[in-house]
């Protein structure tokens, strides 16, 4: 008996639009591009809503109706979420539907699908518990299972998101972090046999994900059939196959005519075809499946690039700088009182805004390239940290005396202080 | 296979980089074994490239019949005359284009001497010479464009007869090279040529022959300590560089951060008005001008500077931002040029947005990070562009010329 667990990540982070040095100090809104580049968070947003997320929730949906045991698991980001809400609210209808039948599970993750994690234990913790309740008023369930930001993983993330409750988390089955184990069984933390983990299968992954379309590939065309006989091969080899990868896999990264549609709406059944087979959420894999050992993971592990580490967000002085930057803005930030201050500053810490500084491969033109709306990871260094210098000067403005004034300062009301500022006068 | 290659002048005694560009390949070409002959219209000392080098005022003039020969060209002294009523443009430079018709003139017997299997020839200056060369021995023939009449007068005043002596190489030419895909552009849109016919080589640098500073200039290295930013420009002063740009730039950053100096090294014709446009725009005295440099001077320059400008504003390919990033130094170049095809590890500007300039200039000011990514990663880059590359690809369109010539 084999179980195939599926679990689709939907993310859009709130693009910086071009802000310019001059812009410092009189130009508050960092995120209001509404120019026809790709840094128009709207545009985007209704782009990759009509051409992905809502006909696939329809495929999803059909299969759902149709296999009682299909069950399918996503993420989705909280700053995605908010976006939905405020561009495309009939994306979040959509994916309720699909949670309503009880056989779709909604994971954990960091709600601005942030790198929290490296500088900032306390806005880790925070931003989860805010996407779990940001969840829970969407959807009205609650997550059991954490995935990190693009599966990042190590020993001690793992045991952050243990102490917070989780029963275990989603990672990379990257070979220096499995050996030579096989990603198809059930692991547990380092030290840890409680908190457990699932590794992704990312040959069966990426072949779709990544080689769906590739002409080049020997294997191409894939058809559901195919895709599943490779998974029913696996039968004996393992207790679960786990199938991790961006919802926009459909219809965005893989375009609507390479067939991907097609393959989404009969891939459930045609491995349902093969009796042995069935469906798992993650929740259900981790209580079903015994661990087979602990998993030592003393180095970051992620499911980008080649390398699967941190270095498609942390491999350049410029991403270095910027995250310093961004960090030490944190406790000013949130002593500030100021919430829409502290709204961008989260709004800041989503992993994207890194990625697009990777300069890595970026020569060669390649993913790094593709999924970033600047013309060069230099541009995006630029807009963020003019960004981060509008913050810090915002901040700047608020009194920063000793802490019992600025206390008083903040009991009294806006209004309070307008009345006060007319009587100085 | 031999190639005759027409230039018009070489290092030490070149004013520009069209004998630094020639000289470049034409070495790179003899060290990989190729017969290279490289002409020159006069008998000079140059630096040895390992090419054969042919001067052609040691070769007989065509007289007589052959120069009528020659005249079903435009270039005889009556086309000349003819020419010169056409154009009166041509009264102020007349002794440049005696010198290219002269060069012209001598061509055919160079080539008769030689037997090439192909002509390869560099910008206007050579395309007489080049053409003439072709008709002597029928061998095929390549224009190579380093720049155009649009690039040099930044789209302004246009000298027709150059227009029109370029128009005519690039036609007669069975293939034309640009040193970018920016200038293939120009020559498909502005020539008329098509655009099948032309292949993009773009230039190399060989880090051996840039002058690379140990240390800083030692003024602005006590400058710079006091915690002053510097920004250079490296160029001749003319329309085509566009320095006043560079100066409307400096005024919007000079705004926001005082304590920045703007170097402005190069002469041209374009200096007095410089001078006076920075004092108009109140910034006088943060603005230093020190004239032409060159070699270790010019390199302990970029040395000390935070960053190089190129505000050009049509640049052919540009190897000012080259020589930056081999001593260390980031760039921020027009995306009016053909380098940026090449370096993309610098900051780009369209060169009449001085808000972006300014803006990316502020940027590299305030954070070192920046700095040192692209200073770093640009210069890997442009330790890979070396001749040898640039004379592969020459190569390569030389042997499909052939094989053509030959199937026929």
């Amino acid at each position: 008996m084999s179980g195939v667990c599926l679990y689709f990540q939907v993310h859009q982070p709130r693009r910086i639009k071009r802000y310019r040095f001059f812009d410092i100090g009189s130009d508050h809104s960092y995120f209001n591009d509404e120019s026809e580049q790709d840094t128009n968070n709207a545009r985007i947003a209704r782009k990759v809503a009509d051409k992905s997320y809502l006909p696939a929730n329809e495929a999803i949906l059909a299969n759902l109706r149709e296999h009682p045991e299909f069950k399918v698991a996503f993420s989705l980001s909280g700053i995605a979420l908010e976006q939905f809400e405020e561009y495309t609210p009939e994306v979040i209808e959509s994916f309720k539907r699909l949670v309503d039948t009880g056989r779709v599970e909604i994971l954990a993750e960091t709600y601005y699908h942030s790198l929290a994690f490296l500088e900032s234990p306390a806005e880790f913790r925070e931003q989860v518990r805010m996407h779990a309740d940001k969840v829970h008023e969407l959807f009205g369930v609650k997550p059991y299972v954490f995935r990190n930001t693009e599966l990042i993983y190590r020993n001690d993330i793992g045991s952050m998101v243990a102490d917070m409750g989780y029963l275990g988390m989603l990672a990379e089955g990257a070979d220096h972090l499995l050996g030579w184990r096989k990603p198809t069984y059930v692991y547990h933390a380092e030290g840890d046999p409680s908190f457990k983990l699932l590794l992704k299968h990312y040959k069966l992954s990426d072949d779709i994900a990544f080689r769906f379309s590739n002409r080049d590939w020997e294997e191409w065309p894939l058809t559901a059939p195919k895709f599943a006989q490779w998974v029913h091969a696996h039968n004996g080899d393992g207790h679960v196959i786990n199938l991790f990868m961006d919802y926009e896999t459909f219809g965005e990264h893989q375009w609507e005519d390479t067939g991907i549609f097609d393959f989404l709406r009969s891939m459930p059944g045609e491995i349902l075809a093969h009796p042995d087979n069935t469906f798992v959420t993650p929740t259900e894999a981790l209580a079903q499946y015994p661990s087979v050992g602990a998993l030592d993971a003393p180095d970051y592990v992620s499911w980008a690039d080649v390398e699967r580490d941190l270095s498609a967000w942390r491999s350049n002085p410029i991403q270095h700088d910027a995250l310093r930057a961004l960090y030490a803005l944190e406790s000013d930030v949130k002593r500030s009182g100021d919430v829409a201050a502290l709204q961008d500053w989260r709004r800041l810490t989503t992993s994207d805004h890194f990625y697009y500084m990777c300069t890595k491969w970026w020569q060669d033109g390649d993913v790094h390239k593709y999924f970033s709306p600047y013309e060069s990871p230099y541009e995006a260094f630029i807009a963020y940290m003019n960004v981060l210098n509008d913050l810090r000067a915002r901040l700047e403005v608020a009194p920063a005396a000793s802490t019992h004034k600025r206390s008083v300062w903040e009991a009294l009301s806006h209004k309070a202080r307008g009345v006060l500022h007319a009587i100085k006068s | 296979m031999r190639v005759l290659m027409y230039g018009w002048e070489f290092p030490p005694h070149n004013s520009g980089g069209l004998g630094i560009a020639c000289y470049g390949l034409a070495r790179a070409m003899a060290s990989s074994g190729a017969d290279v002959r490289f002409v020159l219209p006069r008998k000079y000392p140059v630096a040895a490239s390992g090419a054969h080098m042919v001067f052609a005022d040691e070769s007989e003039p065509l007289s007589g019949t052959e120069a009528e020969t020659f005249a079903s060209g435009y270039l005889t002294e009556d086309r000349l005359r003819f020419m010169r009523g056409k154009y009166p443009e041509l009264q102020y430079g007349a002794s440049l284009f005696d010198e290219v018709l002269r060069y012209a003139a001598r061509s055919h017997m160079v080539a008769l001497a030689h037997q090439p299997d192909v002509i390869h020839m560099h910008d206007w200056l050579c395309y007489p010479a080049g053409m003439a060369a072709k008709r002597a021995t029928g061998a095929p023939l390549v224009a190579h464009v380093h720049a155009t009449e649009f690039d040099r007068t930044g789209f302004g005043k246009v000298n027709q007869a150059i227009y029109d002596i370029e128009r005519r190489g690039m036609h007669e030419a069975d293939v034309v090279v640009t040193v970018s895909a920016y200038t293939k552009n120009i020559v498909v849109e502005h020539y008329g040529i098509d655009p099948k016919k032309v292949v993009v080589v773009h230039n190399g640098i060989d880090a051996d022959d840039v002058a690379v500073a140990s240390a800083a200039e030692a003024d602005m290295r006590r400058i710079k300590g006091l915690g002053w930013g510097i920004v250079l420009f490296v160029g001749r002063l003319t329309l085509q560089k566009g320095p006043d740009y560079f100066l409307e730039a400096a005024q919007k950053v000079l705004e926001h951060r005082p304590n920045t100096l703007f170097v402005v090294s190069g002469s041209g014709d374009m200096a007095e008005a410089i001078i006076q446009r920075a004092a108009y725009l109140g910034i006088g005295d943060r603005v230093l001008f020190t004239g032409f440099l060159r070699d270790k001077q010019l390199a302990r320059l970029y040395k000390v500077a935070d960053l190089v400008v190129m505000p050009s504003v049509s640049e052919p390919f540009g190897i000012v931002p080259l020589e930056a990033l081999l001593n260390g130094t980031p760039v921020l170049i027009s995306k009016q040029s053909g380098v940026a095809e090449v370096v993309r590890h610098a900051l780009t500007a369209d060169f009449w947005d001085t808000d972006d300039m300014a803006n990316k200039i502020t940027a590299i000011l305030d954070h070192p990070g920046l700095r040192e990514t692209l200073a770093s990663r640009g210069g890997m880059e442009v330790r890979s562009q070396v001749w040898k590359r640039v004379a592969d690809r020459c190569m390569m369109v030389y042997k499909s010329l052939v094989k053509i010539l030959v199937r026929i």
